[in-house]
């Protein structure tokens, strides 16, 4: 048995017994989650793995950085975009490359664009149900769903019973059909589940409405990338060329298609204010007595920021996605980012499958190093091949443990949400506050899984007033003449230097991203990433700090262990882009039950 | 079945892990030497998810081309069809590209538009711990034969192809296989194992959890997520 207090606040006690989240697949990585809890079913200790290499790093090595993009935009089926964007981003730091106005509000689309439905997929498909119950939703009463439907949404058109009793009816032969899909696994008859019948059906009837609006979110960066579901992306700007008086939807971009973008815009707004943002407050109202889950996010937040307002300045001030770093939970004092520097971000491996030279010392990604060291240690439960238990006092993640000055930190929708507020953005600072006052709970209910949920359905409504911005803005860029897309002046590996090194960021729907890259001789010599689960995922460090899954997992009830659906809620919560599942360990170590958790 | 019908023709899979691209290099080998009709789109989808169901609602005849572990000697081709493309998906998941194409299948089903004619072509991978690599050569020679298994399955819907050469690439010439294999980093500078633990063992295969008391409620493996 292991008692110890880490430098970051957590009292970790794994006497209990052990409840296991392990992966099934591969390709888009894995993870592994394992919670000890004690008698009363509350949370004692937690340990966060990633179970596979993922080695995006070394593929790239000796490649054409021109060409990083479509290799980085493979690795994963949810991210393209934003690794394409970062990669391009990195280069361009690199080679000094200077895009043109029209191409930077171009990528701002796009990436917003992902952002608003990356958003909504999650809200709707991958998190909803951790809250709704579509069982539940088939007592509901179709008059009494159109009026809570009404009272939450007046504007919303598709509120009437017979809309409802419609989505009722073909859930009900859904399910009677057996062919459940995707609410196909749940505990739905677990008491954590706390909605009324009718607010389950308003939320159902919304996840086949998100589904059906979701795709054409997708067309604006099918318009502006061409090839779908792999949009392009070119260093120095975007593949597009503008031809306003052009006709017919292939080729450049007319009036036709940005008129299509700008339709595209105003319905994705409407969605997000009637249905979105509306049912996140319905159910918000139920479970805002569930405040678990807050982990780290009361203490260190890491925000890169994004969305350059004007293009090639990516200053804190010129982002209009926040850039910072809150430590210790001082909201008085929002930090500096620089990630150019060596002393800030830090990636360490002492609880990692890898090898550094010297493993106390944390390394800078321009001198990250990729050495695959996959050894178990000796409190391992089962071997190489089969592991049980993992021994964190070991290594055990393929995740590496970044830190910021040291500090684990935890990065998405939340951290950039904190740091806007700490910032006094004033957009940010009026939506947290609408939330707050409309739920009537503290500034303290936003350090939680249900804060970092409501983030997210924020940050969507702010993502889609955006994109209307930057729709204006280029429109108005083009009607005065200016038709440049892409500069092509360094596209020449001869006019490169021989040696330079870059970093391209972007924040990515679930957080800060990170690409840094060394040029030499015109091909790639290094390439590290840093993603959002690689924050939030961290294993311990040196130190013995937890990452922000570990914390966040801390402490947490879990009322039938054998369904666990609070651990589910919280790991869903931080939109995590490593598939895993659960393993429920009962005391004699028998496997009593396993789901799969995202 | 209406005079012009919808085709979509989809290869899934990651190119990065050997074998586990074959369903891309077919769509890739298709954009460049076979010319359709204009009702038939040829889609690289990648390991995309839920971002390609609207593709798969929109088609009347689905072939989808993957890699897919039947247990049979290494290059086999074998087809499927119907209703056992999403059951098959289910049993013999290999990677998480086919649980997401599970769940986009039910997606489309949910949302009531679903293809009439389903058509799974897979080929059994010889080698998916190679990051980074390409096919290999005997799953290669299996892109022809599953090509023409896809247009005797077209003939019967009245669509013929006609052969072409041109340049097409997939989204980036860097992934042209040819040039993907050629620039490939040695083992010395990358390097191209996967994780064993994964690799080599089916013990990371999860049992369904305790069906639920209610009625008609299978529980089965939690496929959220998977897009």
């Amino acid at each position: 048995m292991t008692v110890r207090n880490t430098p970051n606040g957590f009292h970790l006690n794994d006497a209990g017994r052990r409840v296991v989240v392990d992966p099934v697949t591969r390709i888009e990585g894995h993870m592994r989650c394992e919670v000890n809890i004690d008698d009363d079913n509350i949370i004692r200790n937690a340990v966060s793995s990633g179970t596979m290499w993922r080695g995006l790093e070394v593929i790239l090595k000796g490649r054409d950085p021109r060409d990083a993009w479509a290799f980085v935009q493979r690795i994963c089926g949810v991210c393209t975009g934003t690794h394409a964007l970062t990669s391009v981003r990195a280069v361009e730091d690199a080679l000094k490359i200077q895009i043109p106005e029209n191409a930077n509000s171009i990528r701002n689309l796009m990436q917003l664009s992902l952002q608003v439905q990356d958003h909504l997929v999650h809200f709707y498909h991958l998190h909803a149900l951790d809250w709704v119950n579509p069982v539940n939703a088939l007592k509901a009463d179709p008059a009494a769903t159109s009026a809570l439907q009404q009272s939450i949404s007046p504007h919303n058109p598709k509120s009437s019973p017979g809309y409802f009793r419609d989505t009722q009816n073909r859930l009900k032969k859904f399910v009677e059909s057996g062919q459940l899909g995707p609410f196909k696994n749940g505990y739905w008859s677990n008491p954590a589940y706390l909605l009324p019948p009718e607010a389950d059906l308003m939320a159902v009837t919304h996840y086949l409405e998100a589904l059906d609006f979701q795709k054409d979110i997708m067309k604006i960066r099918t318009i502006f990338g061409g090839k779908d579901p792999h949009p392009n992306w070119l260093v120095g700007g975007v593949p597009c060329a503008i031809n306003i008086d052009g006709v017919g939807a292939n080729g450049a971009i007319n009036m036709e298609r940005l008129n299509l973008v700008s339709s595209l815009i105003d319905r994705t707004i409407a969605f997000i204010d009637q249905v979105y943002i509306p049912d996140l407050l319905a159910i918000a109202q139920f479970y805002k007595g569930w405040l678990y889950g807050g982990g780290i996010s009361g203490q260190s937040l890491l925000a890169y920021g994004d969305i350059p307002d004007n293009a090639n300045d990516y200053s804190a001030s010129n982002l209009l996605m926040p850039r910072g770093a809150i430590i210790n939970g001082d909201l008085s004092k929002v930090h500096e980012v620089d990630l150019t520097d060596p002393e800030q971000i830090q990636e360490f491996v002492p609880h990692s499958w890898y090898s550094y030279p010297d493993e106390a010392i944390g390394l800078h990604p321009w001198d990250g190093i990729t050495e695959p060291n996959y050894k178990i240690g000796p409190n391992t439960k089962g071997d190489r091949t089969h592991i049980q238990e993992l021994d964190e006092g070991a290594k055990y993640s393929w995740i590496k443990a970044p830190r910021w000055r040291g500090h684990a930190m935890e990065v998405g929708p939340l951290a950039r949400y904190v740091v806007g507020y700490a910032q006094g953005n004033k957009e940010i600072t009026e939506q947290i506050n609408f939330v707050l006052k409309t739920l009537d709970v503290p500034v303290s209910a936003l350090f939680s899984t249900l804060g970092r949920t409501a983030a997210r359905g924020l940050e969507a409504q702010w993502a889609a007033g955006k994109m209307r911005y930057f729709m204006d803005k280029l429109i108005a860029n083009i009607k005065a003449g200016d038709l440049a897309t892409a500069n092509v002046e360094r596209w020449d590996p001869e006019t490169w230097p021989s040696s330079v090194k870059g970093v391209g960021f972007t924040e990515a729907p679930r957080g800060a991203l990170g690409h840094w890259l060394k040029i030499e001789d015109t091909k790639i010599a290094n390439y590290q990433c840093v993603v959002p689960t690689t924050w939030n995922g961290s294993p311990r460090d040196e130190q013995g700090n937890i990452g922000a899954f570990e914390a966040a997992l801390m402490n947490t009830k879990v009322e039938r262990p054998d369904e666990p659906v609070e651990i589910l809620r919280t790991l869903h919560s931080f939109d995590p882009c490593l598939a895993c599942s659960t393993h429920v360990i009962s005391p004699d170590g028998t496997e009593l039950t396993s789901v799969k958790v995202r | 079945m209406t005079s012009s019908p919808q085709i979509l023709l989809i290869g899934i899979g990651n190119l990065l892990w050997a074998d586990e691209g074959f369903g891309v290099r077919v769509i890739e080998h298709l954009q460049k030497h076979y010319r359709f009709p204009d009702n038939v789109t040829v889609l690289d989808g990648g390991t995309q998810g839920l971002y390609l169901v609207e593709h798969v609602q929109a088609a009347d005849v689905l072939v989808v081309f993957d890699a897919i572990d039947y247990g049979l000697p290494p290059a086999t081709l074998k087809c499927i069809e119907n209703d056992d493309v999403p059951n098959f998906l289910g049993a013999k998941k290999m990677s998480l590209h086919q649980t997401g194409f599970q769940e986009v299948l039910a997606t489309a089903q949910l949302l009531g538009q679903y293809p009439q004619h389903l058509l799974l072509i897979g080929v059994q991978p010889e080698e998916l711990d190679d990051y980074g690599g390409s096919l290999r050569e005997n799953i290669k020679a299996q892109i022809q034969p599953a090509i023409e298994t896809a247009l005797r399955y077209l003939q019967n819907v009245g669509v013929a192809a006609s052969r072409i050469d041109t340049a097409v690439e997939l989204n980036d010439p860097a992934l042209d296989m040819q040039r993907y294999e050629a620039e490939r980093p040695s083992p010395a500078q990358a390097c191209r194992i996967g994780d064993q633990r994964v690799l080599q063992t089916g013990v990371f295969t999860v049992r369904p959890p305790t069906p639920s008391e209610l009625p008609s409620l299978q529980v089965d493996v939690d496929y959220r997520g998977q897009y």
